[in-house]
């Protein structure tokens, strides 16, 4: 069997599967079209010489015009750079909360997987505690907390900068689970196997028989669960934000943006479907993309 | 079996306790306390005045020592008042429970009747112009923003087409059954479309996997008979996980609903939930947390005890009889 | 000369936990229990002995892979109980363990080569492009080519992957390597060739083997002495010659007569009857008593120590409270 080298055939690579499901790839596109935009917001506020928090109530509710693309919304401000700077927050919150996520999951998992025993029971004991909690009025209730009870100033507490971390850390904090069942499961099918022991007996510490034979055994199921993960995110920070529990206005988000939205249904519809749309958009093509992910990573797809 | 379910029992009550001191420490970090928000309300009240109240009900105790407090009351049965209600927060729970109830069974058993029949017959012809269709639309259904489909719904039935209202609840009370259930359309709709696009492509899964295990194949193969017959016990082997993870959903469905509770303004749990906690009415929101992580806790347990039930290895030759 | 490698009345117990957080145990496996035996430097000492009766587990403990529940190890005048973690991973370089299966013994996501640099890598010997050097005389030293370091596991044959995980177990230079059954999962006709190999590895480095079989016949070629197992204990332990010819244990006598020779043509005396009890409750006295043709009374209530029968050489120990004569 040695001469005969199993060498993949060309194509058959990972970018090949991938490039073969048509839905993953239009949803990469779409993810980085709609980051550029995000990221290029700022410039585009700029070069339209308008200030997307400029309060004017002479041009509330606009239709769209020449002026602002998109209208304006119920104070006077441009609907579209509102919405691409709102992409910015969405997008920054769902990447920053789902690696936060895949960072602390990964870390439990292999605690528990690679130790073992009473602190694998324990911590996954604490686990199941989390999985087993109504999450999105537990969001609300962490997302509510007063900061200034904390210890945290008044200013700092009421800062744009904090409502931003607070919610990346609030998701964070509840959306590890998945990340660490999985390399839980990972590291303790992989810690018995001989060539870890083996590592031991050579003096190999800990850290080192994890980074390198346990972790890129779960690398491709991290990354699956980290890209579905991003879409969740988004979609969990638009709910509070709508709610008016996560991204405190004027900093826009997809969310807050469509707080008032329902009250302006009949006066200006446009308002209430951009940035659900863009939301929806996002959301849908995360999902798509760890789906095509999955199937891409899966070697028993490759049949 | 009764040693497994009692260990479960114990373990859920253990994670209930566990929560109950979370959220009540939570709780007490939220905006305002109780006698801030009565000196607010009259003005004539001193500071002294305030630090008598304050430990009059034990705000300036450690917050053990609250937690402890709380719990032996609550133990016999007494959650306090409800603020916003004006009635103990328990009686203000009870018409919210029923009300969830029936907007969550009713588009619980909606979607189950949907997806289920349509994630069978996908898993027939896995990869087909149907499948994919359906595959995009279960997509579009999980990332669907509750908040954003409800106000689509309302954009178009309620202010476009003008077809139906656009709240939960009929205004008068004095309105027929129908009246009732035109209201219940849109909440019902929403949260139903939001659900089936899991459901199904769970259903479909479990079937492609089935299909393709050996029993089925050998089944096949000695031909055990008409692809219809074949379809049934598969069917009866891909249920069981499905069952399990739909149990697993139910419970925490009753405070899930929050949205569309809260868009369609239908008085359930969620609603009452995010009231509570936005109207400072601590009391009301500790309790409604507590039995919402309840439910999700039974939920599981249900789900677990119906995957010990339903052995998922059933074998196939067996049940079939002879050739 | 002090012994490199020194166990003394060394026993490795398993606890069986019941799961979960707060599972009670449910027993123990006594997989070693007061096992003493010593390897001199450049000796190839063998351990054999049925499937189960805890060869592995003392190779494990020998590899300081397992910290012994009782007893006490010295390897190259170090008592292993006295050190903290970083002085006993410094320490295990000076032994290395072939394991029995090439096919789980090396990581099928990297290359040889990074399989061979890994212990170099790990301890931080020499510069980088000297690690290199090291793992291309290597890999040429168990008789393949410099090219097969960029090769992944499933692009080699089950000796070959046998010839790196050797290649692998010498990069650090060891005092004593624990062979754990490395020939048994190869094609007949590779076995030999990686004996040889080891054969000649042995001459070369004057390393010590600790060499495990369930087959008498494997070991002897190389085996200097020769120690048998039954149920987590050592039962004899002799010179190669001594114990092959004049057994003294009962047990040995049969796992003798268990190998089918050419020059009979058939077996000698019946085999073995029974099953091997289990090591979480093993029997009293004399653990092999349920299955010896010798036992009697004595044996089931007393259990005999190693020690020299009457009439041997002091070079030859024996469990038993009735050794055989020397034929
Ligand atoms: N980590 C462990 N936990 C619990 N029991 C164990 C463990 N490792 C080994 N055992 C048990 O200890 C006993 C001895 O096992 P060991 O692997 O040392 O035997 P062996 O002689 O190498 O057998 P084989 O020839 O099958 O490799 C067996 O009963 C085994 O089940
Ligand atoms: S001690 Fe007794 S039972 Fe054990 S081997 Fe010797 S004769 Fe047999
Ligand atoms: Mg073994």
């Amino acid at each position: 069997m040695s001469e005969a080298l199993a060498l993949p055939a060309p194509g058959d690579g990972f970018l090949g599967r991938l490039g073969r499901r048509p839905l993953a790839v239009a949803s990469a596109a779409i993810l980085a079209l709609l980051a550029a935009l995000a990221l290029l917001a700022p410039l585009f506020a700029m070069l339209s010489g308008i200030d997307p928090n400029a309060v004017d109530l002479l041009q509330r509710l606009e239709p769209p015009s020449a002026q602002h693309w998109l209208g304006t919304d119920d104070i006077g401000r441009d609907v579209l750079l509102r919405l691409l700077l709102g992409g910015r927050v969405s997008l920054f919150v769902g990447l920053t909360a789902a690696l936060a996520s895949a960072v602390i999951g990964t870390a439990i998992g292999l605690m528990a997987g690679y130790w073992g025993e009473r602190a694998d029971a324990l911590l996954m004991r604490l686990t199941d505690g989390i999985i087993a909690l109504p999450l999105l009025p537990l969001l609300i209730v962490l997302a509510a907390v007063d900061l200034t009870k904390l210890g945290l100033s008044a200013e700092l507490a009421g800062s744009e900068t904090i409502s931003l971390y607070r919610i990346v850390a609030i998701i964070a904090l509840v959306g590890w689970t998945t990340v660490a069942r999985l390399v839980r499961g990972a590291a303790l099918s992989v810690r018995t196997r001989d060539y870890v022991l083996a590592a031991i007996g050579q003096g190999a510490s800990p850290w080192r028989v994890m980074a390198v034979h346990i972790l890129p055994n779960v690398a491709s199921p991290i990354v699956v669960a980290t890209t579905l993960s991003v879409g969740n995110v988004i979609l969990l920070e638009s709910v509070l934000s709508f709610l008016g529990l996560g991204i405190q206005p004027p900093l826009p988000s997809w969310g807050n943006m469509l707080t008032n939205a329902q009250e302006l249904m009949t006066s200006a519809p446009w308002l209430a479907i951009w940035p659900g749309m863009l939301i929806f958009v996002t959301v849908i093509a995360c999902n798509l993309l760890g789906d095509g992910l999955q199937d891409a990573l899966d070697p028993r797809a490759q049949e | 079996m009764t040693r497994y379910i009692v260990d479960r029992i114990v373990q859920s009550l253990a994670v209930l306790l566990v929560m109950s001191f979370v959220i009540y420490g939570l709780i007490g970090l939220m905006p305002g306390d109780p006698v801030d928000l009565m000196i607010s309300a009259d003005p004539k009240v001193t500071a002294e005045d305030a630090a008598r109240l304050k430990a009059l009900y034990g705000l300036d105790r450690p917050l053990l020592t609250r937690y402890g407090n709380w719990l032996k009351a609550a133990l016999g049965g007494e959650f306090g008042y409800s603020r916003l209600y004006a009635k103990p927060a328990l009686v203000a729970l009870g018409p919210a429970l029923v009300s969830t109830t029936i907007l969550v069974g009713i588009s619980f058993v909606l979607s189950l009747l949907i997806a289920l029949p349509a994630g069978v017959w996908v898993a027939t012809r896995p990869d087909g112009p149907a499948d994919r269709t359906v595959n995009l639309a279960c997509f579009a259904g999980v990332s669907m923003p509750p908040f954003w489909l409800a106000i689509l719904l309302i954009l178009t039935f309620a202010v476009g087409l003008r077809w139906l209202p656009a709240g939960g609840v009929p205004t008068r009370s004095d309105v027929g059954l129908g009246e009732q259930l035109r209201h219940m359309v849109l909440p019902v709709a929403t949260l139903t479309l939001l659900q089936i696009g899991g459901y199904l492509r769970f259903m479909r899964a479990a079937m492609i996997e089935t299909l393709r295990q050996d029993y089925i194949r050998t089944a096949q193969a000695k031909g055990a008979g008409p692809a219809r017959v074949l379809l049934k016990h598969a069917l009866r082997n891909a249920l069981n996980p499905v069952v399990t993870v739909v149990a697993l959903g139910f419970g925490g469905l009753f405070s899930g609903a929050l949205i569309t509770e809260t868009m369609f303004a239908w008085p359930g749990m969620g609603k009452l939930i995010l009231d509570s906690i936005m109207g400072n009415d601590f009391n009301l929101a500790l309790v409604a947390l507590l039995f919402a992580t309840l439910l999700v806790l039974v939920g599981n347990l249900l789900a677990d005890l119906a995957y010990a039930w339903l052995d998922p290895r059933v074998s196939f030759t067996e049940r079939e009889g002879g050739p | 000369m002090q012994a490199l490698l020194e166990l003394d009345q060394v026993s490795k117990h398993f606890p069986l936990r019941g799961r979960g957080l707060f599972g009670g145990r449910l027993g123990t496996v006594q997989a070693v229990s007061e096992a003493s035996l010593a390897i001199a430097r450049g000796e190839t000492l063998a351990l054999v002995g049925e499937s189960g009766c805890g060869k592995t587990t003392l190779g494990r403990v020998a590899a300081l892979l397992h910290r012994p529940t009782a007893g006490r190890l010295s390897l190259d005048g170090s008592d292993v109980a006295g050190l903290g973690r970083d002085a006993l991973r410094r320490l295990r370089r000076k032994v290395q363990t072939v394991f029995q299966d090439p096919f789980g013994s090396l990581n099928p996501r990297l290359t040889a080569g990074f399989s061979l640099r890994e212990p170099l890598d790990i301890h931080r010997v020499g510069t980088p492009s000297d690690r290199n050097a090291r793992i291309a005389e290597l890999i040429v030293a168990v008789g393949l080519r410099r090219d097969d370091l960029e090769r992944y596991p499933h692009q080699f044959s089950g000796g070959q992957r046998q010839r790196i995980a050797i290649a692998r177990a010498l990069a650090l230079d060891p005092a004593l390597v624990v062979l754990d059954e490395p020939l048994s999962s190869l094609d007949v006709s590779v076995q030999s060739q990686v004996l040889n190999l080891l054969a000649e590895i042995k001459r070369r480095r004057g390393l010590a083997y600790l060499f495990i079989s369930h087959d008498l016949a494997a070991v002897e070629h190389l085996a200097d002495r020769i120690a048998v197992m039954y149920l987590g204990r050592v039962v004899e332990l002799a010179p190669r010659d001594l114990l092959l010819r004049q057994p003294a244990h009962p047990y040995t006598r049969a796992l003798i007569d268990a190998v089918p020779r050419i020059e009979d043509g058939r077996r000698r005396r019946a085999v073995l009857k029974g099953d091997v009890p289990s090591p979480i409750d093993p029997p009293k006295g004399c653990a092999f008593h349920p299955r010896c043709p010798r036992a009697e009374a004595r044996c089931r209530v007393q259990r005999p120590v190693l020690a020299i029968p009457p009439g041997r050489a002091a070079a030859h120990l024996a469990a038993c409270h009735f050794p055989l004569d020397p034929a």
